[in-house]
């Protein structure tokens, strides 16, 4: 045999086997866990970013009361200085010298209307008309979260039962065959761009239900909540399947040992053992219909109104930033008034998701191990 | 008792049935007609011409170059940052650390924050903050960087693929058996030494499926560049990183929306939409492929 | 008794709360074959992984006590353990071979070490195979994938994947649990051989395997250390119960 150590002298001496510092691995393992903390630190900067954008709204308003308290003694003083006159007064005594006061003048009536404006507009976000673009711009919200609101309720209410039954068709009833068909092909549409859905809702969706319902309106909020449905099933649908499939066996099996039928032991033992899972489906569905841009600008129909009736158009929060932000002015108060929507979109959606993720995730575990 | 349940049994696998292929049908109508709108347009000709007359006529190329440009420098940005964030929670964190638990929240809340949100914050953070930044900095006030352009949109697509990145590639590298770890570490390997010789090239194939998924979603956004380098229309192709850019999904949205015939150039926009859904189509495609492959393998 | 290659003072291990190992002391002989055996959940193979810390890897495991390596405490802070375990090779129960080429696979210990040469390359890798009985199996292809090797000749080349790094000891869990008698003959052929140069432990589920192959045998039970001597006496004139119990079958 041969011998491949040939220097046989003492080689597990505490020299040779002294703690070695290695720079690689000291730096690979530093700039791996650093750039690991990227996600975070986006997540943070999304926030500080959004929000900054927003801020010059509630910010204006805090200078307009000071600039306007200034301007209250500067009148005082102007009264005790020049007697019982008024700026009419003022006109009359030095028109030749006053050039420059009357433009001072002019200038700090315009400021106080600019600042008026503005706190109209913090104002105006609690009321009923949004119309930025017009002398006085008015940013009520309302309308828009109505309209939000009014779409996201008609598309989980078409996608979630849909969504819902399917899973369990697939989870529970399909042959093992016809799962592997559903599975991937629902997923695939998850894999649609929702450009391709709005332009299908826009084109070919909003004339064939106008055929059926005969509404005056061709695109309204029937027509984009159906086409937000299908931006929101595949996602209802997966995150319900990998519930349904995570029940533990010795569920359904004690039901089917006790001569419950396999329908029977679906819809009562099945289902009911992935409520929260799929409670969270429904609630991450909920977050994608709301935040969805595309489908909104393309099949709503963009009119700021409240209106129950589901065939009138609405504007939702999402397709006002899409359509609105690429017009306004930089750092302007419609241009921050947008950035408010998204603060609200962001806080919302990730209200949610962190609902479904802790809330959810707690009663499952409960439930599954029976603490 | 029992024969009525056996109707209502029917019933109701008959109505879970229903649901699934009703879903499916959905699907095949819209892609049927899609192919059947955009056929009669969809040529060579149609993918590598400009468009002409005010877009009334004409191809779409410079939308198809400007979308695979935004891809390709949006995985050059996403897919090592992905990689190398997949790379740290399978093997440098603990499962249980508060650390590695907050990264994963904060990855499955980047999916699920609306697109249109990546976009605000790609011009509040990369256009007016960065770009402006650098602007001032470098080009005393002078306008270049601080305005929507194929870079900022990119990048801000980049931050909207991550998580898709890092689920893929996570997912790959569980895949790869802990006995070759060990192996390796047995035969005195460093872990550095050990992720790069064997838990890389191990979950290749994974990095390949995370590229491609976020490659299609990418492709198929329109919401995040609305606003962030996006053009309607241009003449000549970018150049360079300040450049805007021409974009299929966007291309969609404005000719389907604000183009001064909406009905004449009804094929060009069908044809575009079949061009954008093959794509991202066929992306996903590959990626499910290669995916059930390795789910296989990891069985 | 031959000089003690391996010693270890008190050697307890923790998973958390739960004792794994209690206070194991041992010495075992430099250049013989030492078998562990024992019920499975005994605690062997754990002892064996503290033997090259590859304990290390798993969180939450705590030890205390000495192992100590030609004097030398593996434990001690100052010890470097990735050169540790190039002294301690490692072979294990489920053949491992990276999805790479057989030169490959036995390449990598040595290109981990530096070396870049191809010729020394070559050598290393020869030798190494040849070492562990399996150049001539495999000389006409060495550049095919490690993966469509048979379960015994995956095994025997993990061997000569470990002895390319030059270890002084080998380690091997449960090397041939997963093979068939004619490839776990030959494993044992090789354990035969490479006692000349190797200081070998080796942990078996199998009674038989241990007779035939080791110098001497410990027996293991509950995490404690019953029962350590020659092997034939083990197998013969053990002194504890237990072990007799064991060793005839009576439960394990």
């Amino acid at each position: 045999m041969d011998n491949l150590i040939e220097n046989k002298g003492f080689v597990f001496s505490k020299e040779s086997l002294r703690k070695k510092f290695r720079w690689s691995e000291f730096l690979s393992e530093k700039i791996i866990s650093g750039v690991a903390f990227l996600s975070i630190t986006i997540i943070v900067l999304i926030f500080v970013f959004v929000f900054r954008e927003t801020l010059p709204i509630f910010h204006h308003k805090k200078e307009t009361v000071k600039i306007e308290s200034v301007q209250k003694q500067e009148q005082y003083g102007g009264a005790e200085a020049s007697g019982p006159t008024n700026a009419s007064g003022q006109e009359q005594y030095g028109v030749t010298t006053t050039d420059t006061m009357m433009i001072e003048n002019q200038a700090r009536v315009e400021d106080t209307v600019v600042h008026e404006a503005d706190e109209a507009t913090v104002k105006s976000l609690i009321g009923k008309e949004w119309l930025p673009v017009s002398d006085r711009p008015r940013y009520g919200l309302i309308p828009l979260l109505v309209g939000t609101l009014k779409i996201t309720l008609l598309a989980i209410l078409f996608a979630a039962p849909i969504a819902i039954l399917a899973a369990l068709f697939s989870a529970a009833f399909a042959p093992p065959w016809l799962r592997e068909i559903i599975k991937p092909a629902i997923e695939l549409l998850a894999g649609f761009p929702s450009v391709v859905i709005g332009f299908f809702a826009l084109m070919v969706m909003a004339s064939f239900f106008q055929d059926i319902f005969g509404y005056d309106t061709r695109l309204n909020a029937f027509v984009g909540g159906i086409a937000m449905a299908l931006a929101a099933i595949p996602i209802i649908y997966t995150i319900t399947e990998d519930a349904l499939t995570a029940v533990p066996r010795s569920y359904t099996e004690a039901s089917l040992a006790l001569g419950a039928s396999r329908w029977q032991t679906a819809l009562f033992v099945t289902l009911p053992a992935a409520t929260p899972g799929i409670f969270a489906a429904v609630l991450l569905g909920v977050g994608r219909v709301f935040g969805e841009t595309m489908i909104a600008l393309m099949a709503t129909g963009n009119a700021a109104m409240i209106s129950a009736n589901p065939f009138e158009s609405v504007r939702t929060l999402a397709a006002t930033i899409g359509a609105e932000m690429a017009e306004v002015v930089f750092g302007d108060t419609h241009y921050s008034v947008l950035f408010l929507i998204g603060s609200l979109l962001f806080i919302f959606t990730f209200g949610l998701n962190a609902l479904a993720e802790f809330y959810v995730k707690g009663k499952l575990v409960k439930r599954f191990q029976g603490k | 008792m029992s024969k009525k349940n056996k109707i209502i049994g029917t019933l109701f696998i008959g109505t879970t049935a229903f649901s699934a292929f009703l879903i499916i049908a959905i699907i095949l109508v819209m892609l049927i007609v899609i192919i059947i709108g955009g056929k009669d347009t969809f040529s060579w000709e149609f993918l590598t011409s400009f468009p002409k007359d005010g877009m009334m006529k004409g191809g779409i190329f410079p939308a198809i170059y400007g979308t695979a440009l935004l891809v390709v420098i949006m995985s050059v940005a996403a897919v090592p940052f992905g990689a190398i964030t997949a790379i740290y929670l399978t093997e440098y964190a603990r499962e249980t650390s508060v650390l590695a638990q907050t990264i994963r929240f904060a990855v499955r809340t980047l999916a699920t924050v609306p697109s249109i949100i990546f976009g605000l914050f790609g011009l509040g953070f990369f256009i007016k903050f960065v770009g402006g930044g650098m602007d001032n900095i470098f080009l005393g006030g002078q306008l270049k960087w601080g305005q929507p352009n194929i870079l900022w949109a990119s990048l801000t697509m980049s931050l909207l693929t991550l998580p898709v990145v890092i689920v893929s590639v996570e997912e790959a590298i569980r895949t790869v058996p802990r006995e070759m770890r060990e192996a390796s570490l047995a035969l005195g390997a460093t872990k550095w030494e050990t992720i790069r010789r064997i838990v890389i090239p191990g979950s290749r194939s994974g990095i390949m499926t995370g590229t491609i998924l976020a490659v299609s979603r990418g492709a198929g956004e329109v919401a995040p560049i609305l606003f962030t380098g996006a053009a309607y229309y241009l003449a000549t192709l970018p150049t360079s990183l300040s450049d805007q850019f021409m974009n299929l999904g966007y291309h969609i949205y404005i000719m389907a929306t604000q183009s001064a015939n909406v009905d004449q150039t009804l094929p060009i926009q069908f044809a575009t939409t079949l061009v954008l859904l093959m794509l991202t189509f066929m992306l996903n495609l590959t990626a499910v492929i290669i995916r059930s492959r390795l789910r296989k393998k990891a069985k | 008794m031959k000089q003690p290659k391996i010693q270890t003072r008190e050697l307890s291990l923790f998973y958390g709360e739960k004792m794994a190992l209690n206070s194991i002391s041992m010495d075992i002989p430099e250049k013989e074959v030492t078998a562990f055996i024992g019920p499975s959940g005994c605690g062997k193979s754990t002892f064996l992984r503290t033997l090259n810390r590859m304990n290390d890897l798993i969180p939450f495991v705590k030890i205390t006590g000495e192992v100590l390596v030609d004097s030398l405490n593996i434990y001690d802070k100052q010890i470097d353990v990735v050169n540790l375990r190039k002294k301690i090779g490692m072979v294990f129960q489920k053949s491992n071979p990276f999805t790479k080429s057989i030169y490959e696979n036995v390449a990598y210990g040595p290109k981990i070490n530096g070396i870049r040469e191809r010729k020394k390359l070559n050598e290393i890798v020869e030798t190494s195979l040849k070492n562990a009985f399996i150049w001539e199996e495999v000389k006409d292809r060495l550049y095919d994938s490690a993966m469509g090797l048979s379960g015994g000749q995956q095994q025997r080349m993990c061997i000569a994947r470990a002895l390319a790094v030059e270890p002084e000891i080998i380690l091997m869990d449960e090397p041939a649990s997963a093979l068939d008698p004619i490839s776990t003959a030959k494993i044992e052929e090789l354990i035969f051989e490479l006692k000349k140069n190797y200081t070998i432990v080796i942990v078996t589920h199998n009674m038989q395997q241990a007779a035939r192959v080791s110098d001497y045998t410990a027996f293991f039970y509950l995490g404690e250390l019953i029962e350590f001597g020659k092997t034939r006496k083990i197998f013969t004139t053990p002194d504890n119960k237990q072990t007799e119990e064991y060793i005839t079958g009576r439960f394990g």
